[in-house]
């Protein structure tokens, strides 16, 4: 296998490489894809005329080219369903023993298969049976920071119009945060602040609120994912209705990617189980 | 060949050897996790090529200045298609990403190990 | 002028990252190395001026996925012949 490894990337890279000199200078602006006369120049130079949105690539992304950004977010909601499927086990039966701290004094009990649980409270915390963080100066900082990085997002998410950003980062990023509650406590502290249901419900809701804006074009008489219609709706101009539009699909996208993010770590760090992990 | 026009073109040199590194790690590792990194290596290379296209000489971020009467000039501002089609494609990249693992996880559940080899010894013996 | 040595110094640096996650014999090592290349290669594309493309780049690629990798590693095994 190793033989015939080094032989394939030897053959493509010869090719590729015979082939490096034939590409345009780094930078030139009149290589092909840069030339005068294409798209991207429309583009740039009607964007903000066409929607107010001063970020090319948001305009392009939500607007011009929305079809492809509403396919990708079903990609990327039928991956985390792909996850679910592969992974998810719904045995009821946990590990054998389970381990639980008593916060006072700091001593660990185990408690055997068979034996009486106690109640989850401030003063019995469970505890993982790998992975024993004992670490209030990691808990507590990433509890700090956790906020920061929320409101940060939904700025990210808010203020995609004007400057880097936009639905996809503010996403990845409030699913961070969650995940960040989970890596720092343990997964069931995750898992209370955002359930597997609602995951998945927050999931499927983000791709349902971009599919229906589409879908609310087309019954107010225009073309599928064309937001000018929704200026009737909303009684303001058509270009403003673009630019809204705009805004209401990176919140679905944002939704969906949020969920999807936090449902496939669910998943990959208990290996299906839910019930310990990282 | 001269040393300035290879840094003419560096950006292509670097996406044509990280292209055969993640090339060389699908095909010839052993190790299923060491294979998704590969995966994940060629794609990355890929991103850089697209993204290397859009470079103009001395050219801005594509958020255009706005105001009465601003005309835009293409040539200032860097091509802002290439971004769009590679921005989606880095986060379908991560959720193939978690797909991958998922697998590794099942198989190693499965054989108890990640090696390619073992893996197939072990099939064949069933 | 100095925007291209940036450029290729960055870009040595991103193609010694990914000689390291492939080579490395651990794999968590690789999954760090791995999370390592992805922020060394959001860096490259912000000096390219592809602002979102890092941006998005540095929460997914550097943050989600590092983890991920590392969530899957600590559930199979550290252990690879290659």
């Amino acid at each position: 296998m190793k033989i015939l490894g080094w032989l394939t990337v030897l053959m493509c890279g010869a090719l590729l490489i015979f082939n490096v000199s034939e590409f345009p200078d780094m930078g030139d602006a009149n290589s092909p894809a840069n030339s005068k006369q294409n798209l991207s120049e429309y583009f740039l130079k009607k964007a903000y005329h066409d929607t107010k949105v001063p970020n090319v690539v948001t305009a392009v992304l939500a607007d011009y080219r929305g079809y492809d950004t509403m396919y990708e977010t079903a990609v990327i909601f039928s991956a985390g369903l792909a996850c679910f499927f592969l992974l998810r086990i719904f045995r009821k039966k946990g590990p054998k023993s389970r381990f639980y701290r008593h916060t006072p004094t700091g001593v660990t009990l185990r408690i055997d298969e068979g034996g009486k649980l106690p109640e989850e409270s401030d003063v019995f915390k469970r505890i993982d049976s790998i992975w024993i963080p004992h670490d209030n100066i990691v808990r507590i900082t990433c509890r700090l920071v956790v906020p920061f990085i929320q409101i940060f997002a939904l700025y990210v998410i808010a203020h995609g119009h004007y400057s880097p950003g936009g639905g996809f980062q503010g996403g990845v990023l409030l699913g961070a945060s969650i995940i960040l509650i989970a890596v720092s406590n343990n997964l069931r502290a995750g898992i209370q602040r955002m359930s597997e249901k609602g995951a998945a419900l927050m999931g499927s809701a983000g791709v349902l609120i971009y599919a229906g804006t589409a879908a609310l074009c087309l019954l107010l008489g225009s073309q599928f994912l064309n937001y000018n219609a929704l200026a009737k709706l909303l009684h303001i101009k058509p270009v403003v209705a673009r630019y809204n539009g705009i805004l209401i699909v990176e919140i679905g996208v944002a939704l969906a990617v949020m969920a999807v993010m936090v449902w496939i770590y669910y998943n990959l760090s208990s290996a299906g189980k839910h019930d310990e992990g990282l | 060949m001269d040393m300035a026009l290879i840094l003419a073109k560096a950006n292509y040199w670097g996406y044509v050897i990280l292209l055969l590194i993640g090339l060389y790690a699908l095909i010839s590792k052993n190790n299923l996790v060491k294979k998704i990194i590969g995966m994940v290596i060629f794609q990355t290379a890929v991103i850089l090529f697209y993204i290397t296209i859009a470079v103009k000489k001395g050219g801005n971020i594509p958020i255009t200045p706005h105001g009465k009467g601003y005309v835009v000039e293409a040539a200032n501002f860097m091509n802002p298609l290439p971004h769009v089609l590679m921005l989606t494609a880095i986060v379908v990249g991560v959720a193939t990403l978690g797909v991958a693992l998922a697998l590794a996880i099942k198989v190693y559940k499965q054989y108890g190990t990640l090696e390619e080899d073992e893996i197939n010894a072990m099939i064949r013996e069933q | 002028m100095e925007r291209e040595w940036i450029d290729v110094i960055t870009l040595a640096i991103v193609i010694v990252c990914a000689i390291g996650a492939i080579n490395v014999k651990d794999l968590l090592g690789a999954s760090i190395l791995l999370g390592a290349y992805s922020f060394l290669m959001c860096i490259l594309w912000a000096v390219m001026g592809a602002v979102d493309v890092a941006f998005t780049e540095a929460t997914v690629g550097a943050g989600v996925s590092t983890v991920f990798c590392v969530a899957a590693v600590f559930h199979t095994t550290r252990r690879t012949k290659d």
